[in-house]
């Protein structure tokens, strides 16, 4: 069974894929028949992917792939391949899980839609697009799948396309991320140019293994920064974040997939995955393209922070939050904790998937109001609810012990506090750990305490399809602690490849008390700030101008409007003005005088040529009837002249004789 | 099966010789199975090519006029078999989506046999008796069928390509007092030591460059083509951009870049910055078009001038890796053959469009979507094709050319992936406009796709995932044909 | 008064302007062929005259030429007068006047 799977890994993303081609060629009239093979795909998919778990399990450090070509252009094979190792191992497991019950909560939240079974085949193909990412062995490979991924959230974001919000949001999405592809692409290029080859590991000879790396030298650094482009746009990294909150347009269960547990990890997952490219040539752990990841992930971190605190709709808050996170995980791989990273990054996608879904329970339980200042008191009316957002909340503030965020954003600040470049990034993590509790606080308290506004008089508590993923979800959150505590680092050695030791001495660290503190700061700010919050926002009042800054995104969205898209769209006009003027006109200006030149010789022939001939004929003419007229017809006349011609030719003749 | 490719030549002009006596209403049906009849016999034609052998195969050589040196000579390699594969292919298509009567399909078919013609023929005058040969049915077909501006973009068409081509046929008239020879075979071995010297090279040069940068076109010759593809019939434009824009690509790749490579050197930095502003500028003035069949032709351009910046990096660079030099020309071949089956796609579906609507600018639809999903799906899946998306077709030919310039001209290259940024920028858009939002009230009544159209749909679609997922099939006609090349280029 | 050759060559003079004047200035085509006739008389005269008063013995050259002048002439009569007949068949008058079919 194990050798099985691993020689047919690709079977994992095959199945939600046969499923999404199946449902939209068959269920198109029959929702509940689209939804059932959909969650079927998602199980046979999660099935595979534990089978696949359990080898990587026996051997710390297991590491599998099969290559193969393509195709053969000219002489050269193309070779991508699946590649099978602890980390993608543990993505395949958490992204199906937590996919399984998106989808199953999908079937509540979706109900009634008219394209319901659509939804679910997009579903499907993004699931399968995203296990492809996680399984490639070629960054080729890996940037089909991506790029697939795209496609999927272009359609997931734009799934209610009569809305001309979604429309403009899916649109800025697929966009916004393609700039940071172009600069993946080019890194590709630039990475095939170098090693000869785009597969990560092939036996000695893979461009993350030393022959290939040495062969890149020192453009490794360049290359690294290309593909982090690509990075920042899916994992919604400054200055590319924009449209991450945008997203929000789709579809709430879309929004736990793509936007919290999945496509945007992917950014961080490929940094991870092309560690070895980055941290090539490190000296002390520092490379210039680290150092870059750092500090974007900083400025990301703290700047989606910032912004969720003063968010007034639910989705948005979290998704200012998953910008933050994500930039809180490139800091951990730029800072070398490639497995605290990793492991943020899958807690991450228990908990952020659990609080969407949570959000989407609130949403569809208010009549689809999603302004946090409507609600309030909705923990009597969706208890369920309630206690999974809480765990969920918990879990991201980072409340130590019981929630496995904790102890995740605990080895994180470990490992930035170690960073030699700079002490910065390390103070700054602090702060975001502080901003992240206190607007995750000013989120439960506008929701569900205080006293019930508008939207959340006729509130009801959603149907146990939709609760039960998120019980399922918060279980887990906290469950996966158990694994992530100093203690007993079993994952971190699971991906590091080491072998884990039971140590419960090793459980309080220096670090937990700092971690501590800083929540507790957090949430006691929070429940300070606004314990009487109502509609009008304590901040707002307090401090106006800089909540009216953070309310409207620090203004980048107007920024970029008026510079870069401004600027773009300027020379696209620019473009169509001189082609229709410039070269065109100077087309026309060659022709034109070529028709000049027409025109006069035209006129040369005219007046020149042709009058000349006309004049010699009428000349010639005019004689003849001059002469013709001295012809009278008259014979005798002509007698006559012949006559006196006589005479004279006589007279001529005796003269001259 | 000595002579298919006479035969193959022939068939389409007995063809138009049928029309001239059938009934208007047969028309299109006799010009159908012609093009049946065509496809056999490119399929006979693929049969019998060896794909393992190097060199032109099939040869057919007859004395025409010895005394200028014209020879009868025909024959294919596996650039020529795919461009022929893809002349049968969109054919049939092209009269599957345009209604037209006798004289139309009479034209048409006289344009298929010119094309074949060009495809084959391995003697500059012979070539040049069939490359001119298309440019008549193609200006009388959008002067007479055309759309509003037709005189104007007819005649422009027909006197910006003419100047090109009496440049070129001066300049081959040159070579051919020197040299002696039209034979292209010939001429390209000749041409490694410098076919002509001096000024008169250049002369040469300029003259053939001008001729195909017009047939492509590369910037700034490039004005004629919104116009005219514009104001052509559908079926006509999916013809002029599908095939014989492919024309000009074939005669960079069969006579400009063997006959000439020092000067090809020299300029380097300036061809590439050319076909780097055909491909930004291109797709930037594609961006501000609201007429989608202008739209499709500004990509037209942009896509082609992907091809041209791999083929003048890999002549333009001196010490490229064969590496580069084949998967330049692999995938400009690809490129060559995905893009005349995309957007011909493109300008099906434009059709489409146009007539259910009897207008075709981005702002006259709204919301389809939610009236035509299917329409929208099979017409997004050409879009996506179109602007590279991978897993479709667009995208393995791009990869392949950026993939080979890249290694050799970083930052040309580098500049020319902004257009692949715009195109998605310029088809998103036209997504938003034509299929999001609330249903436009004019696009209430429109009709989701017919039986018919769907069958003529389908296939197209499978054959770019095919492409695109699985493209060896292809890539085996012309492998050889690859390697040889990639060896004379060196 | 004796016969010289100046004599005759005077009268034939006189004969030949005589002839010309009328084929001149007569209206009639009759009348000019008569003309025409009284010039080739004076021609006749001219050849007799000339072999007359030549050196001595020799040929009849100038009698022969006479002859055959004559001859000609009556010919030319004949032609003369069947053209005016036929003409005035035709315009219905041999006045020459209006005869005028031969201006350019």
């Amino acid at each position: 069974m194990t050798s099985w799977i691993l020689a047919h890994l690709w079977l994992i993303p095959a199945a939600p894929l046969a499923m999404s081609l199946l449902i939209l060629g068959l269920a198109g009239s029959r929702p509940r028949t689209g939804s059932a093979l959909a969650i079927i795909g998602q199980v046979v998919a999660l099935g595979l992917a534990v089978v696949a778990f359990v080898p990587t399990l026996e051997t710390p450090g297991f590491r599998t792939f099969q290559n193969f070509t393509w195709f053969t252009f000219g002489e050269q094979a193309l070779r991508i391949g699946w590649v099978l190792d602890p980390l993608a191992a543990a993505m395949l497991v958490m992204i199906t899980f937590v996919g399984l019950w998106i989808f199953v909560f999908s079937t509540g939240y979706m109900a009634g839609d008219k394209n319901f079974s659509r939804f679910f085949a997009y579903l499907s193909f993004f699931s399968a697009a995203m296990l492809g990412v996680v399984i490639a062995n070629s960054l080729l490979l890996l940037f089909v799948c991506w790029e697939l991924v795209g496609l999927a959230s272009y359609l997931l974001i734009g799934f209610w396309i009569h809305k001309p919000s979604a429309a403009a949001a899916t649109k800025k999405a697929f966009i916004t991320t393609r700039i940071g592809d172009i600069g993946l692409f080019l890194g590709i290029l630039w990475l095939y140019g170098g090693s000869g080859t785009l597969l990560f590991y092939d036996g000695g000879n893979g461009c993350l293994e030393k022959t290939g790396l040495l062969a890149l030298g020192a453009s490794a650094s360049f290359i690294a920064l290309l593909i982090f482009s690509g990075a920042a746009g899916k994992s919604g990294q400054f200055p590319l974040h924009v449209w991450l909150p945008d997203a929000m347009e789709g579809p709430t269960p879309v929004s736990a997939l793509i936007h919290a547990a999945t496509m945007v990890a992917a950014g961080v997952f490929l940094v991870a995955r092309m560690y070895p490219l980055f941290s090539f040539g490190a000296l002390d752990g520092v490379t210039p393209s680290l150092t870059v990841v750092v500090w974007i992930g900083v400025v990301t971190a703290l700047m989606g922070a910032l912004i969720a605190v003063a968010q007034a709709d639910i989705k948005r808050i979290l998704a200012y939050s998953t910008i933050s996170q994500l930039g809180l995980m490139m800091v951990s791989l730029g800072v070398g904790g490639v497995a605290a990273g990793i492991m943020h990054l899958l807690a991450h996608g228990f908990f952020k998937a659990l609080l969407f879904l949570g959000s989407g329970s609130v949403i569809h339980g208010c009549h689809h109001e999603q302004d946090i200042r409507k609600m309030g008191g909705l923990r009597r009316i969706m208890p369920v609810t309630f206690l999974a957002y809480a765990i969920g909340m918990m879990a991201l503030s980072g409340v130590p012990l019981l929630f496995s965020g904790a102890w995740t954003k605990e080895e994180i600040l470990h490992a930035t506090a170690h960073w030699p470049r700079s002490p910065v990034p390390y103070y700054l993590m602090m702060a975001g750990v502080v901003l992240t509790a206190l607007y995750m606080t000013r989120q439960m308290i506008c929701v569900f305490f205080g006293k019930p506004r508008e939207a959340a008089e006729r509130a009801h508590e959603s149907p146990s399809v939709m609760t039960i993923p998120l019980i399922v979800l918060a279980v887990c959150t906290i469950a996966l602690s158990a694994v992530l505590t100093p203690a007993w680092p079993w994952l971190h050695s699971y991906l590091t490849g080491e072998p884990a030791q039971f140590d419960l001495g090793r459980l309080i660290q220096p670090m937990l008390f700092v971690s501590l503190a800083l929540v507790a700061a957090g949430i006691g700010l929070g429940i300070l700030f606004y314990r009487n919050a109502g509609r009008d926002d304590p901040l707002a009042r307090s401090q106006p101008l800089l909540f009216r800054f953070l309310e409207n995104k620090m203004w980048l969205d107007e920024l970029y409007a008026k510079t870069v898209i401004a600027w773009s769209a300027m020379f696209s006009k620019l473009s169509d003005w001189m082609d229709r003027h410039i070269w065109d006109g100077l087309a026309r200006t060659i022709g034109g005088a070529g028709q000049l030149i027409g025109i006069v010789s035209a006129n040369f022939d005219e007046r020149g040529i042709n009058a000349g001939v006309d004049e010699s004929a009428a000349g010639t003419r005019g004689l003849g009837r001059l002469i013709a007229a001295r012809h009278s017809g008259r014979i005798q006349t002509y007698m006559g002249v012949i006559a006196v011609g006589m005479l004279a030719l006589l007279v001529l003749y005796a003269w001259l004789t | 099966m000595a002579h298919l490719i006479t035969a193959l030549i022939l068939l389409p002009i007995a063809g138009a010789l049928v029309l001239c006596v059938v009934r208007q209403s047969h028309a299109r049906g006799i010009a159908f199975a012609f093009n049946a009849l065509s496809a056999a016999l490119a399929i006979a034609l693929w049969r019998n090519f060896d794909t393992a052998a190097p060199g032109l195969q099939m040869v057919e050589r007859h004395n025409w006029i010895p005394a200028i040196g014209a020879e009868y000579l025909l024959g294919v390699d596996g650039l020529s078999l795919l461009l022929v594969l893809l002349t049968s292919l969109l054919f049939p298509f092209a009269f599957l989506a345009q209604r037209g009567g006798r004289g139309f399909c009479a034209l048409m078919l006289l344009m298929q046999s010119a094309l074949y013609g060009t495809f084959t023929a391995q003697n500059f005058l012979l070539w040049f008796l069939f490359y001119e040969m298309s440019l008549v049915p193609a200006f009388l077909l959008i002067k007479i069928w055309g759309g509003e501006k037709r005189d104007g973009a007819a005649t422009k068409f027909f006197v910006y390509t003419f100047l090109g081509s009496v440049a070129m046929l001066l300049s081959f008239l040159a070579i051919y007092f020197v040299r002696g020879t039209f034979d292209l075979a010939a001429l390209a071995t000749l041409g490694k030591t410098g076919i002509l010297t001096g000024n008169m090279a250049w002369l040469a040069f300029a003259g053939i460059f001008l001729g195909l940068a017009v047939k492509v076109p590369l910037f700034p010759f490039h004005t004629w083509l919104p116009d005219a593809y514009e104001s052509a019939p559908v079926g006509v434009s999916m013809v002029l951009t599908g095939v014989l824009s492919k024309m000009g690509v074939y005669g960079f790749i069969r006579l400009l870049l063997p006959l000439f490579p020092h000067e090809i050197q020299i300029l380097g930095p300036w061809l590439l910055g050319l076909a780097v502003c055909s491909i930004v500028f291109a797709s930037l003035a594609a961006w501000a078009q609201s007429d989608l069949k202008r739209m499709v032709a500004y990509l037209s351009i942009n896509h082609l001038g992907y091809c041209l910046l791999g083929l003048f990096a890999i002549a333009a660079s001196s010490p490229s890796a064969l590496i580069d030099r084949q998967a330049v020309l692999s995938g400009v071949f690809i490129q060559i053959f995905n893009h005349g089956v995309t957007a011909a796609a493109l300008f099906y579906f434009v059709g489409l469009l146009e007539e259910r609507r009897g207008l075709r600018g981005l702002n006259d639809f709204g919301g389809l979507m939610q009236r035509t999903p299917l329409l929208c799906g099979w017409m997004s899946v050409a879009m996506f094709s179109s602007l590279g998306l991978p897993g479709l077709n667009g995208f393995i030919g791009e990869f392949l050319i950026f993939k080979g310039s890249f290694a050799v001209a970083a930052t040309f290259t580098a500049v020319a992936a902004l257009g692949l940024l715009v195109t998605a920028i310029v088809f998103l858009r036209a997504m938003q406009a034509l299929f999001t939002g609330p249903l436009a009230e004019s696009c209430g009544a429109l009709p989701d796709l017919y039986l018919r159209e769907k069958c003529i749909i389908v296939p197209v679609t499978m054959l770019m995932f095919a492409l695109g997922i699985a493209p060896q099939f292809v890539f085996n006609l012309f492998n050889t044909t690859v390697v040889q090349m990639a060896r004379l280029f060196a | 008064m004796t016969p010289t050759l100046t004599l005759f060559l005077i009268i034939s003079a006189a004969l030949f302007s005589i002839g010309l004047l009328a084929a001149l200035s007569r209206r009639h085509a009759i009348f000019i062929l008569i003309g025409i006739e009284m010039m080739l008389a004076a021609a006749n005269l001219n050849f007799i005259a000339f072999w007359r008063f030549a050196p001595q013995p020799q040929a009849p050259t100038g009698v022969m030429v006479a002859i055959f002048s004559i001859a000609i002439a009556a010919a030319e009569a004949a032609i003369g007068l069947a053209l005016v007949i036929s003409v005035y068949r035709h315009y219905r008058t041999t006045n020459v006047e209006k005869l005028d079919q031969l201006k350019g």
